[in-house]
């Protein structure tokens, strides 16, 4: 019972980070159908700020307390910028040209992890974070790192965040019918290109977030995670359903939890494999995802 | 109306005898791939240095491996853009298939010393056979869909590589070939030369294959549906099959490939496996120009030479002396080489290849009065 208790919160811990890095990749793909291989990248910004920041070298931010919290709102500003960036320096000028977005993306999801070990080097650099997050509770026998709660916490913040957003405010009906049809918004005269840097913002926001938090739970950082993680994102993405941020939640727990259980009572790597073949028997099954509608 | 055609027959009567030298000179050129591929024959006999491109002489070991390493990636990019320029079906996953090659013929080779050959032949059908499979599911997918389809399962076939199951793969160091088992005219330094010739004969069959599918009727089909999908299947055709076999066929060449780099560089490595690599492909892809006929080679050939330049200038001495924030950047190939590709997608579309029409295009584009007089001394 324990066991299954602790590999159920880790995998729906492992599914929060992934939610966290695939809601904003559906949002973009489903708004600019830019498959963003810079993403990945952007995580790793944000974890590499927050690490640097934790690591005492921003004023008022450290490992413990206020100050972590100071320095995951520094590494997700610094993501947000980021995306803001890409967004207006690369994405932008090839706006007529969507193919070539994505050849942009995938040109800077090499740059930037090289970039990244170029500076600070290629190894695992071990992650400061709180004392109080690193430790374990007690539920149904299970010793459970704490950890696990705050992914699960700020992934559940994000999706609330970004639905109320989608749903309830200005923009976030822009971005929902720009996703519907691209086409037909622009039509009706309102400039989708300020919802694409919006969404990219929000999309880097959550990205960044998911590379600080997930410093947390690997307790390292190094270059090669966010790239590695994107992946097991685009699998999230194509399950729920591209352009659906429901799915992207549902999709993402399930990998997370199909991952856990496979990798532990079957043979490491092995849960790897079975998201993958769960993926394309979905894909042979609904081969427009989850949540996607038969057109 | 008159006045419309007046300058252009002017200007025929002017410059005829300019005109015949051009097309001469034309005709002439369209010989250049034929004097290429005799320089390429003759190259592990040329102790011709190429100072900056080369370290020393062309015949020398170390040149001729990555002389032969370049013409295999020239041969790999033009399979791939099978699939990227002639099909229009971004793959993300071509690394599987390279790989499977190489693995295959490599386990097989290890495991029941059988020949040289049958176990390439083995290692080709488990990447034919790979591709059938794979491709059928992925392609039940379209657009960007298919794209991280393929990606999955290239990173499952990654992770089963590095995960090493039962001592198979040799995980991150890979398996070395065993030279013992090879016939002996494929080892050591001393014959490089022959597998330089390997990999050229790749290349030329690469090319073949690709220039032969796509002027049948399949590849005009291809064609249709890399410009628009709906149209063939209004058209009364099933885009499904035919992207199949485009997809099969630039799996096989990729597992052939596989087998070629197995034997030059001497073992299966991890990092082939990679998405990475994929990637690198369609760097090589786009560098060159897809959908090109030479584009994607020189593309291959260029990246593969700049890979490896680039890695010994950025542990250079130049490198070294320069300050910290220009030091650290260049001291990374992949960055490099990450933001020279969005170089290019910016200020060279269509690659390599468009650039001498695009030369031409702006020389034409000059106001005509300007270019009679030029030509009437």
């Amino acid at each position: 019972m324990s066991t299954v208790v602790l590999l159920t919160l880790t995998g729906l811990g492992l599914g929060a980070l992934y939610f966290l890095v695939a809601s904003g990749l559906s949002l973009i793909f489903g708004l600019m159908d830019v498959l963003n291989f810079a993403h990945g990248a952007l995580m790793s910004i944000g974890a590499y700020a927050t690490w640097w920041a934790a690591s005492g070298r921003l004023p008022g931010a450290g490992p413990g307390g206020a100050g972590f919290a100071l320095a995951v709102v520094f590494g997700t500003a610094v993501g947000t910028m980021a995306a803001v960036l890409l967004e207006l320096a690369v994405i932008r000028p090839l706006y007529a040209r969507p193919r070539d977005q994505i050849l942009a993306t995938v040109g800077v999801g090499l740059a930037v992890p090289a970039l990244l070990s170029a500076i600070w080097g290629a190894d695992a650099r071990p992650f400061p974070g709180p004392r109080a997050l690193s430790g374990v509770f007690d539920l149904l026998g299970a010793e459970v790192p704490f950890n696990r709660l705050v992914l699960i916490a700020a992934a559940l913040v994000v999706f609330a965040a970004l639905r109320a957003f989608l749903s309830r405010t200005r923009y976030g009906l822009v971005v929902r019918a720009g996703v519907e049809d691209r086409a037909m918004v622009t039509a009706l005269g309102i400039d989708v290109r300020r919802a694409f840097t919006l969404v990219f913002a929000l999309g880097g926001a959550a990205a960044a977030l998911g590379g600080a938090i997930g410093g947390l739970y690997f307790g390292s950082v190094d270059p090669r995670q966010g790239t590695s993680l994107l992946i097991f994102a685009f699998v999230v993405v194509v399950t729920g359903g591209m352009g659906s941020l429901t799915g992207a939640a549902l999709a993402a727990a399930a990998v997370g939890l199909v991952q856990q259980f496979a990798n532990y009572y079957t043979t490491t790597g092995l849960g790897d494999l079975a998201v993958v073949v769960l993926l394309a028997a979905l894909l042979l099954v609904r081969p427009r995802g989850l949540t996607g509608r038969p057109t | 109306m008159t006045t419309v055609t007046q300058p252009r027959g002017g200007a025929r009567a002017a410059d005829s005898p300019l005109t015949t030298r051009a097309r001469r000179l034309r005709r002439a050129s369209r010989w250049w791939p034929a004097l290429l591929l005799v320089a390429l024959c003759t190259a592990p006999f040329s102790a011709l240095p190429l100072p900056g491109l080369l370290d020393g002489p062309i015949g020398s070991p170390g040149n001729l491996q990555l002389l032969a390493l370049c013409l295999l990636f020239g041969g790999l990019a033009t399979g791939y853009d099978l699939l990227l320029g002639r099909t229009g079906l971004l793959s993300f996953g071509h690394a599987l298939y390279f790989a499977a090659g190489a693995y295959v013929t490599n386990t097989v080779l290890l495991r029941t010393g059988q020949s040289l050959g049958v176990c390439a032949l083995l290692g080709l059908l488990a990447g034919l056979l790979l591709s059938i499979l794979l491709g059928a599911v992925s392609l039940r997918v379209s657009g960007i869909g298919f794209s991280m389809v393929t990606l999955a399962f290239a990173q499952a076939g990654s992770i089963l590589v590095q995960r090493d199951p039962g001592g198979i793969t040799g995980g991150e160091e890979g398996k070395a070939v065993p030279a013992d088992q090879l016939p002996s005219w494929l080892v050591g330094i001393g014959h490089t030369a022959n597998l330089y010739w390997i990999a050229l004969a790749y290349l030329g069959v690469v090319l073949v294959a690709v220039h032969w599918a796509v002027r049948s009727p399949v590849g005009r089909v291809w064609e249709g549906i890399k410009e628009n999908e709906r149209r063939v299947e209004v058209l009364g055709l099933r885009p499904y099959g035919f992207k199949l076999i485009a997809f099969v066929l630039a799996g096989f060449l990729a597992a052939l490939g596989g087998t070629v780099h197995l034997l030059l560089t001497g073992g299966a490595t991890p990092q082939t496996t990679t998405s990475d690599f994929t990637l690198s492909l369609l760097v090589m892809v786009v560098l060159g120009g897809s959908g090109t006929r030479w584009g994607p080679m020189a593309g291959g050939i260029l990246y593969t030479w700049a890979d490896h330049r680039l890695g010994d200038f950025a542990g250079s001495g130049v490198v070294a002396g320069l300050p910290a924030a220009v030091r650290v950047p260049l001291s990374q190939p992949l960055f490099l080489l990450g933001a020279l590709f969005v170089a290019v997608i910016y200020l060279l579309p269509g690659g390599v290849a468009r650039m001498p029409a695009r030369l031409r295009a702006l020389r034409t584009s000059r106001p005509t009065t300007d270019r009679k007089e030029a030509l009437q001394p």
